[in-house]
This record gives C-alpha cells, structure tokens and sequence, in this order.
C-alpha cells in the first residue's frame, strides 16, 4: 500500500510545482522575464508568517498575502525598464534581486547574532495523518491538491471569463498588437504581478505547514526545480508550463518514494539511491529538451530553433 | 594602425589586471588575499566569456567545469601522507597517488576540456533558454555525483589541506593567459565564424557555418579554461566544500559577465574586477575603512549593497557597463581619420 502513499504524495508535491509554475509563467508571458526572485517572494510570504506567530491564523495569512503581494508589484515596476532588454540582461536582473532579497533576510541574522531560521507555525495541525486502510495521509497533502484544483480553476476563469484575462492572453500572445488595439501594456503587467503574488502567497502559506524552519534561502531550490520545469513543460503557454510543474513535482515525489534510500539496502545498480535523486530528474530533463527543445508538451516545435 | 588597436584590445585589459596583481603585491597580508581573489574571479568570468560572449547562448553550467577543475586538482594534489586520513573512500588509484602544482593545473584543464565537449555533443544543438536550462541541468547532476559519490569526489564536507599555491603571481599570470586564449580564440576563424552565428544564425548558417559544430569548439575551450579557473580557485581557498562551486557561484560569474558587457573580453574583465572589487573593499568596510571619511559598516550589509549595486547598475545600464565593446581610446576615430589624412597628403 505504500506504493498508493507515495502516488498521493507526488500529486501534492505536484500541485504546489503547478501552482508556482503558473505564476512564473503568467509573468513571462506579458513581460518575456524569467523571474528567479519567484522564490524570494515566497520566502518573504514565510517571514511574513513567522513574525506572525501571535496574531490569529486569519490575520497571519492575511499579512502574508499583503507583503507579498506588494513586494511582487514592487518587483514589476523594476522590471519594467528592463522590458526591451536582452534576455540574458533581464534574467541577470532577476538574480540580483533575488541576491538582495535574500541578503535582507540574512540581515536579520547577522545583526542579531541569532542562528539561522525561525520558526512558523501557522496552520501547523494540518500535518497530522489519517488513516485509510493502510494509507497514511497528511490532511495538509489533501489541501494542496484542493488548493492547487481550486486556484487553477479560479485562474482559468479570470483568464477566460473577464475583461482584464482576455487582455494579459492577448498580451501573451503578442505584446505590440494588443497594445495596439488598445490593451493598456502597465495595467496588464501590474495584474501579471499581481495575480503572480497572490499565487506566490498561497505557496508560502502551504509551503510553511510542511516546511516551518525558515531560512533566508527558503523556497530557493524549489523554484529553480520549477524553473526547470516551467521550461520542459514549455514556457510559452501558460497550461504547458502549469503541466511541466505537475510532471517534475509528480516525478520527483514518485521517484523519491521509489528510489532506495542510503544505506545498507543501496541498490546493486550504481546511482540508484535515494540521494541521487536530482541527478535523475535532471537527466530526464536534459533528455526531453533535446527531443522537444520547445517543451514536452509543445505544439510543434515552436519559436524555439534548433541548431 | 589596426595591428594597434587589436594589442590595445588585449594589452589594455591584461595592463589592468597586472596593475591590479602589482598593486596587490605591497598591501598588507589581509588584503592580498582579495587581490588573489579578484584576479581568480576574472580568470573564471573570461573562461565563461569565451563561451557566452562569442556564441551568444547563456549557460549556467560552466560551474559544473569550474568544480571539475576544483575538484580534480584539489584532490590529486592533495599530500600523499594526509590523503587516506581525508578521502578514506576513494578510488585506490586516485587515493594513493599525488602530483604537483603545475601537473594539477594541467590536468583540470584537460579533464574540463574533455567533459565539456562530452557535455556538449548533444547539448550544444539548443538554443536560447533550452539551452540554458539543458546546461543548467549539468550543473544540478555534477553538483550531485560529486557531491555523493565519494570515490571521486569529497563527499558532503569539506575538501581540506589543498595547498595553497595561487599566490599572486599564479593568479596574475593564470588570469592574463586566460585572457590571451580568449583573446586569441576571438581573432582566430573560428571564433569569428562563431561570432558570425551569434549576430544571426540563419545567415550564418546559410554561408556554409556548421553552427554546432563552432559551439561546440567554443564549450570545449570555454570548458578547459573554466576548469584551469577552477584549479586556481581551489588553490587560493585551500579548503572547499562542493556548495562553494554550485549557485552562487554560478550567478555571480554570469552577473559579472553581465554588468561589463558580455559581448566584449574587456567587459568580462572589467566586470569581474568591479563587482569583486567592489565586494572586497565593502568586506574591509564592515571592519572599518577611512576611505576618505571613515566608513564602517554594520556586519553582513556588503552582500545587501553588492545586491542592489547589480540591481541598479542592470537597470541604468542594460548592456553592460561598456555595452559589449573592446576597449578603445577614446579618440580612436578622429586619431584614425588624422592619420589617414595625413598619409594622403
């Protein structure tokens, strides 16, 4: 039965990569920019949470939801300068806020001679299991993937059901035409960012439950893990790039409850313990790119050239 | 005239270094050390730049080659007494044997040459952000098997004892030799036909340049030398864990080839030597400077300032601090137009 334990939770590892996934994808589609500092925003949602530790759980979220999304808004008015500059410059751009915001929150250490990290412990019940059968379940692996359906769900109707949706896939497909009839280009990249933020905030939230110790590097593997995955799925469309999230979530948690852990029982093929997991995810990485440079689950082949 | 301006190009930037080297040699102790650190940093961003500059794809696995080359020369030079003591689970022959500073740097070099081209083979036919992420992916499985894989590599602590050989002189002349390969490799047919597919691949393409096949030879040599860097590093640390060679490095040698321009060697120079300058003057800030008034720093806001340096420098300047340019005299245009006119008469 474990077998079922790990499929459930390599779903709930995947709804959260889905669910950064579609935020980093929403703000390259209008503005072209890979945004490495996603993860920063998290981190910042995290503290936001940490230092709430006292407040009622509502109100905790609520500051997390507001730093958040600030920041994200923050983030996009200094990237808008940068919108015409080569990709290479943007994504650097990026590191360095990612850079600066991490050493921020290192501040908080170095001034106080603390060791690292704080503790959150907002919503912290949820990690208790329950029990089907055999099957352990943590409730908060249920609320991911409730989360995740419902976030998506609601996005999708934004994008397809109103005005402001019409106008950031419009701004997607083709930036200068849809200015050109008539799409405002700062009020779209300032709902990209913000409706980014918003999702960056329900990560921090589901993220903290399972993660409470956090650190200045927090969510920062994750979302170069997402990253990658935002480019296998293909980051052109926002449904390719949500997928290719599920799919590495899904493969990494699959694999991680598969694959032998160190020890004794290390398996009689070289490479096949549990630690090497990333090295396995990264070479099927690598192997999709090179059969579908444009994305697994691309149309075609798209803008992508291949030499 | 032309012969001029191509040795300005190179000797400018190789001058700067060596004064930085020279400069070096009559500070104290303490701060030689960040001269010594300095000149590395430039090593690694030129051996990135012969790669990134001319071919115009980003990669963030050059790391992987500069770990290679940590690796490999930290652990073969390691004293034969002290090595089982420190990597008791090694292969017998890597264990058992220990050769010199300059075989070390030799054998980093060849190691990476031959692990970027390995590397490069298939990755090398993608372009833009596949590419990136592809090489990035090198990085991510290079940074594991070295990491776990204690029969090769040192495991999850800390490599410990490397000499410490990258004095100034080392570092000075390892950067300047760099610079002169890249140099070299720009001028050279293939380094122009590769410039070529940078600037439009499809034309280039079209008068008969294999595209893979130059990039290829660009990630191999870019390779080799990011892994000599990479030896120098270690030598200058004398003790590394496998983290030291993995993220932060990563970005910090893409920002630096980034902020001085990464179409030019002279912006690969100048940005590692401003950005790690810069670094290393704010870490004697924190102690307390008198840099004109006297300036001191609460701990740990250098990694804060440098951030928001890169940041804003990125913005003000998209292209980079020279644009992607060589360096050139200021007046090169007028002097050239004075002395062709000066010949016609």
């Amino acid at each position: 039965m474990t077998e079922i334990q790990t499929i459930i939770d390599a779903i709930g590892l995947g709804a959260l990569y889905a669910l950064m996934a579609v935020g980093i994808a929403l703000v390259f589609g209008v503005m072209r920019l890979v945004n490495f500092a996603y993860g920063q925003l998290i981190m910042f949602g995290a503290y936001a949470l940490a230092f709430t530790n006292d407040l009622p759980e509502g109100v905790s979220i609520l500051v997390c939801l507001g730093v958040v999304v600030a920041l994200s808004l923050t983030m996009g008015v200094a990237f808008v300068p940068l919108r015409h500059a080569s990709p290479a410059t943007m994504l650097v751009a990026t590191f360095a806020i990612s850079f600066l915001l991490q050493s921020i929150a290192l501040l908080r250490y170095s001034f106080t001679n603390k060791p690292i990290g704080d503790p959150a412990l907002v919503l912290s019940r949820l990690n208790q299991a329950f029990t089907v059968g055999s099957v352990h379940v943590r409730w908060i692996t249920l609320v991911l993937i409730a989360t995740g359906a419902v976030s998506l769900a609601a996005l999708a109707l934004l994008l397809n059901r109103t005005s402001i949706g019409l106008q950031i896939r419009a701004a997607a497909a083709d930036f200068q035409t849809a200015r050109l009839l008539g799409v405002n280009a700062g009020r779209v990249i300032a709902f990209a960012f913000l409706i980014s933020g918003v999702l960056a905030a329900i990560v921090a939230v589901l993220f903290v439950v399972q993660t409470p110790f956090v650190t200045p590097d927090y969510g920062l593997r994750e979302t170069i893990i997402v990253l990658v995955a935002v480019v296998v799925g293909g980051i052109d469309r926002l449904g390719t790039a949500t997928l290719g999230g599920f799919v590495i979530g899904f493969a990494t948690g699959l694999f991680g409850g598969f694959l032998p852990g160190q020890g004794p029982e290390q398996g009689s093929f070289p490479f096949t313990t549990r630690v090497y997991l990333d090295s396995v995810i990264f070479l099927l990485v690598i192997l999709v790119l090179l059969l579908r440079p444009a994305g697994l689950f691309a149309r075609g082949r798209g803008p992508v050239e291949r030499v | 005239m032309r012969f001029l301006r191509g040795a300005l190009e190179l000797l400018g930037p190789a001058a700067v270094v060596v004064a930085v080297g020279v400069v070096g040699s009559f500070t104290s102790r303490s701060n030689e050390i960040q001269f010594r650190n300095t000149l590395v940093f430039v090593a690694i961003v030129v051996a990135l730049y012969v790669f990134v500059g001319n071919s115009g794809v980003l990669s963030f696995g050059h790391v992987s080659f500069v770990a290679v080359g940590a690796f490999a020369s930290g652990i073969m030079t390691l004293p034969g007494d002290v090595k089982p003591g420190v990597l008791p689970d090694m292969y017998p022959l890597l264990r058992d044997h220990s050769i010199g500073n300059a075989e070390g740097l030799v054998l980093a070099a060849g190691l990476g040459g031959v692990y970027a081209f390995l590397v490069g083979m298939p990755l090398m036919r993608l372009s833009g952000l596949a590419a990136g992420i592809a090489t990035f992916a090198v990085l991510g499985i290079t940074h594991n098997v070295i990491r776990y894989w204690t029969k090769i590599g040192p495991g999850a602590g800390t490599l410990s004892l490397v000499p410490e050989t990258t004095d100034l002189l080392q570092a000075t002349l390892g950067a300047v030799a760099l610079m002169g390969i890249a140099y070299a490799y720009q001028r050279s047919r293939l380094g122009r036909m590769l410039r070529a597919t940078r600037e439009d691949p499809a034309a280039a393409q079209a008068a008969g340049i294999n595209v893979h096949r130059q990039r290829l030879w660009a990630f191999t040599l870019s390779g080799a030398l990011s892994a000599f860097a990479g030896a120098l590093y270690v030598h200058l640390l004398g003790n590394i864990t496998t983290e030291q060679v993995y993220l932060e490095l990563t970005f910090l040698s893409l920002a630096m080839l980034v902020i001085g321009g990464m179409g030019s060697l002279w912006g690969a120079v100048l940005g590692a030597l401003l950005i790690s300058g810069f670094s290393s003057f704010l870490t004697n800030a924190e102690d307390g400077v008198d840099f004109p008034f006297r300036l001191d720093l609460p701990t740990g806001t250098r990694l804060v300032v440098v951030g928001a340096f890169m940041a804003f420098v990125l913005i003000l300047r998209p292209s980079g601090v020279t644009g992607g340019k060589e360096l050139s005299l200021p007046s090169a245009s007028s002097w050239r137009r004075w002395t062709s006119n000066s010949s016609n008469e």
